[in-house]
């Protein structure tokens, strides 16, 4: 397809990787913060072709990884109920909440349903008037523009039959969570490309002085993940504190402004808890008090929730980019994609999923 | 969850009060929403993500990083970055 297959020429990276070579003196740990990147990285090998120098460590870039159980059991919750058709983007289904996951209710008799746009959900509502409809409205701020225009045009529509529960985070405040941490090693980050597409980069200059640590917007195929390797080594070896931009195509500064002015509207900052990791504050959205009536904690009783996490598990760790998923002694052991003790080996971009699926005895394990 | 997938919009039309679109994925076509790029119009590329277009993909910008990563090959070590590069940079 045009504008991916000309960022997957071999020869390209491969002039790429030699100048990585060419330009590095000494060790450096990166961080890609977006798991679709993680997946891109190990799925073509970077991280084998890179020299031995650069380390790339996983960032929290997982909106499946990072919804607190809480939440996920309020989504059981919610699904469980008899006149409720609860509607997900396909990822969330096998997470792991406490004891099941949706599949679990969906088995047990609940209408879940699998949609691809938000605005599917809508439709489901408006076809099914006597019925709840709810939608998971997970995501960073590349699916906030999504979830909230689903919103809006439930409202549009006078729909009273739709709601959606919110798992908004934010990766400026993640950044400064992982920068400020006493165990920090991460001196480069590669930033989300579809993150920035709708926020610009803007926010992020004031992160990269305070912490003296630079960063690049980066794509997600080989070329753009590469390139964006290359311009954050090469800052480090200048000892330039910068954010630059190797997404351009796609990334301006100031970002989508229509987007923004949306998000305005109908979120507002909020403190929100990230699996494994904790509170981080202000680093989530949540609905504006004017949009209430289409907030799923407010329609629903949710009292009687007792989240439990595996005591096995270490994904929080690994979203901070402190350890890898071949670190955990669960790891392909206890823990599988069939088995799963936390997200991250469930979602198409947790860090964990990405070793096991591509995983290179003798290298990873 | 952030996969966000190029595609060319063949299509523009309203629905529900809402600017939509076909968009052409190498042969497959998907309805998609376009109201977050207003400017957007027949023949615009366009990155895609779970139903709507986050921004209209820049053709020029494109072209250029592609020139660019082919030139890298001549790029002398501590060369540092060229012109249209270093208008990107925004020094932190």
């Amino acid at each position: 397809m045009k504008y991916q297959d000309e960022y997957r020429d071999q020869s390209l990276v491969g002039e790429a990787l030699e100048e990585i070579r060419r330009v590095v003196t000494r060790p450096w740990t990166l961080m890609e913060i977006c798991g679709g990147q993680t997946h891109a990285i190990m799925r073509h090998g970077i991280d084998q072709l890179l020299p031995t120098e650069i380390e790339l460590v996983h960032g929290p870039g997982c909106p499946v990884c990072v919804t607190p159980v809480e939440l996920v059991d309020k989504a059981l919750a919610i699904a469980s109920q008899p006149d409720v058709i609860f509607t997900s983007y396909g990822d969330m289904l096998r997470v792991p909440g406490t004891g099941m996951d949706l599949f679990t209710v969906r088995a047990r008799g609940g209408d879940v349903r699998v949609v691809y746009s938000p605005l599917d959900a809508v439709r489901i509502a408006q076809q099914n008037p006597q019925r709840q409809v709810v939608f998971f409205a997970i995501g960073f701020e590349t699916t906030a523009p999504a979830n909230i225009m689903s919103v809006l045009q439930a409202q549009a529509l006078g729909l009273t039959n739709y709601s959606i529960l919110v798992s908004h985070v934010r990766v400026p405040p993640a950044l400064h969570a992982i920068l400020g941490s006493a165990h920090n090693r991460v001196q480069g980050f590669l930033l989300a490309g579809h993150v920035c597409a709708v926020m610009g980069y803007h926010e992020y200059p004031p992160i990269a002085e305070q912490y003296q640590t630079p960063m690049t917007v980066t794509g997600f195929e080989p070329l753009d993940i590469v390139r964006g390797i290359l311009q954050t080594v090469r800052m480090l070896e200048a000892g330039r504190v910068s954010v630059e931009n190797a997404y351009t195509r796609v990334v301006t500064y100031e970002g989508n402004r229509a987007a923004q002015q949306t998000i305005q509207r109908v979120f507002t900052e909020c403190d929100r808890k990230w699996r494994g990791i904790g509170v981080i504050p202000n680093s989530g959205w949540r609905l504006r008090p004017e949009f209430e009536a289409f907030d799923a904690e407010k329609k629903f009783d949710l009292q009687a929730i007792h989240p439990e996490e595996s005591p096995l598990c270490i994904a929080g760790q690994i979203l901070q980019g402190l350890k890898k998923p071949p670190d955990c002694a669960a790891f392909g052991v206890q823990c599988t994609p069939e088995s799963p003790l936390g997200a991250t080996m469930v979602s198409s971009e947790g860090a964990c999923a990405a070793y096991y699926h591509y995983r290179r005895p003798g290298r990873d394990l | 969850m952030c996969l966000g997938v190029p595609g060319k919009i063949v299509e523009i039309y309203e629905q529900g009060g809402l600017k939509m679109g076909k968009v052409d994925f190498g042969g497959v076509l998907r309805e998609t929403c376009l109201a977050y790029v207003p400017e957007a119009q027949v023949g615009d590329y366009a990155v895609i993500h779970v139903g709507f277009a986050l921004n209209l993909l820049d053709e020029a910008e494109a072209l250029e990083t592609l020139a660019l990563l082919k030139e890298i090959g001549e790029f002398e070590s501590g060369l540092g970055l060229s012109g249209p590069e270093a208008a990107d940079e925004i020094s932190g």
